[in-house]
């Protein structure tokens, strides 16, 4: 499979990719590590005129502690999210996260950005930030904005970012002293590097749930139980409440809802030692 | 439409340079352009790991790279392994596929190898369970994984007999004791 053919460019700085997306708008588009934008441009379900490589910005590669959070370049590969040493004492869900997408060899490739932008509701990466209370910070020829992740997403592949903003970082909380009530990362395939059927996400009493709906969700109604004293089972009973689970060669919606309430038990036992 | 991009790739150790169209795939690169058949085409979808070549050292399915994400940078196809290894012998990666015969029609094999290499890279001390997922990007078709994974153990230095059976112990360990699991062995 070929994809339509397009004409390509590497700038050398954020400064000089924001400048080409705003000369050249819709007809451009951004690659980054390019696995999830290249199958979908051999496929031919997206042909765009212009491809602006970010992916050896070294400037969107850092991660690193920045006051109370950790700010990530939206240029780290999984691989790198994977194996940081910040990420491992300050945010250890993360790294856990980012060890179950797909294998060695995209995790190579990928970037957490490109995994943020390209709002699959199958990703793991989006649930777990959202469990974190992540913010997503936004540059464009107009400026820079920080838009909270709960706020960050509209639907199946769509987002608030606008045409010409590139996410320059991620930034987490870092978990340190607060995290009183652990983490967990549960993830359901049915092959080894697959997506996840339905994913959970926990952190410090709250839930992000992977593939239940257009959009990473929160399991509020399980967040609102725990914060109420409920005990993990009833709590976790509650975490298909307000979701809308798609159907798939994989599942049906009714088996995600029973996926998600069994894997929410497990990852907030886990999160809490047990 | 479609302005062709030089590239320059370090392939094998070798300066190679040409004028490419953009779309061209690091895949069709190697081995259209350089001329190169080690590295094969399985699935196209990024799912199979047949086209696996390094890229600065580190694993990428090359049906999912363009040759021009890859210019100024380094690639390792299998036919290059050797220029890995002192003085010109095969790489212990292939010798270790030959003597536990790992492979059987051979096609996943120089993926599986280039992704075993990379494996060992980030991980020189392996255990039998971080050899199967650490693999997991690379599909046999003809289910050749038993030996694929002894002939990776045995290029860690490690041997696979005991490793397949100190697996088997601690698989058997966490199943439910109710659970028949017939003969436990590697
Ligand atoms: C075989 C396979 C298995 C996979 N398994 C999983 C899995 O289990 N879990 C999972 O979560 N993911 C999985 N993925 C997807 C993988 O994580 C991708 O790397 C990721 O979704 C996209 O990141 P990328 O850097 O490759 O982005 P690209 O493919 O380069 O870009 C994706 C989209 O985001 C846009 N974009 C990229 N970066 C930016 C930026 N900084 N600012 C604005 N827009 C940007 C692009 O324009 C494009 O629209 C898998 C992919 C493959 C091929
Ligand atoms: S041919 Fe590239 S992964 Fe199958
Ligand atoms: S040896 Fe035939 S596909 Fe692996």
């Amino acid at each position: 499979m070929i994809p339509v053919g397009f004409d390509y460019a590497r700038p050398d700085s954020v400064d000089a990719a924001l400048a080409l997306i705003a000369e050249h708008g819709e007809d451009a588009t951004i690659l980054a590590g390019g696995h999830s934008l290249l199958p979908v441009m051999k496929l031919r379900l997206a042909a765009p005129e212009l491809v602006i490589d970010i992916g050896r910005l070294t400037e969107l590669n850092y991660i690193r502690v920045d006051g109370d959070d950790v700010a990530i370049g939206a240029g780290s590969r999984h691989r790198e999210v994977e194996v940081s040493e910040v990420l491992a004492t300050e945010v250890p869900l993360l790294p856990a996260v980012a060890r179950t997408v797909g294998d060695p060899q995209v995790r190579h490739r990928g970037t957490i950005g490109g995994s943020l932008a390209h709002a699959d509701p199958a990703s793991d990466l989006p649930a777990a930030v959202l469990a974190l209370n992540g913010m997503v910070v936004l540059r464009s020829p107009r400026g820079e904005r920080s838009v909270p992740i709960t706020q960050f997403y509209t639907g199946v592949f769509s987002t608030v970012k606008e045409p010409d903003e590139l996410i320059v970082e991620i930034r987490v909380p870092r978990a340190g002293a607060q995290l009183s009530q652990g983490w967990a990362f549960e993830k359901f395939t049915r092959r080894a590097n697959d997506w996840a059927i339905v994913g959970v996400a926990v952190v410090d009493g709250r839930v992000g749930l992977v593939n239940m709906g257009s959009t990473p969700l929160r399991a509020s109604a399980t967040e609102a139980a725990l914060a109420d004293g409920a005990s993990i089972e009833d709590a976790a009973a509650l975490a298909d409440q307000a979701t809308d689970p798609p159907a798939d060669t994989a599942a049906t919606p009714q088996y995600r809802r029973h996926l998600a309430k069994v894997l929410t038990r497990r990852a907030l036992q886990t999160a809490s030692g047990g | 439409m479609s302005t062709r991009a030089k590239v320059e790739i370090t392939v094998n150790g070798r300066p190679t340079s040409a004028d490419v169209e953009p779309r061209l795939l690091l895949v069709h690169y190697l081995r259209d352009t350089v001329g190169l058949k080690a590295t094969n085409i399985g699935c196209d979808t990024t799912s199979c790991g047949a086209c696996t070549v390094l890229l600065d050292g580190e694993s990428v399915k090359s049906c999912t790279v363009l040759a021009v994400q890859a210019d100024q940078q380094s690639v390792t196809t299998l036919e290059g392994l050797a220029e890995l290894s002192p003085g010109g012998e095969p790489h212990p990666m292939v010798r270790a596929f030959r003597a536990e015969h790992g492979l059987q029609c051979g096609f996943c094999t120089p993926g599986m190898v280039l992704a075993a290499v990379s494996l060992l890279a980030e991980h020189p001390d392996p255990t039998e369970r971080d050899v199967r997922e650490g693999l997991e990007g690379n599909l046999c078709r003809c289910t050749g994984y038993h030996n694929i994974v002894r002939a990776v153990l045995s290029a860690a230095g490690k041997d696979p007999d005991a490793e397949q059976r100190r697996e088997a112990e601690s698989d058997a360990a966490r199943i439910a004791p109710a659970f028949s699991t017939g003969e436990a062995g590697a």
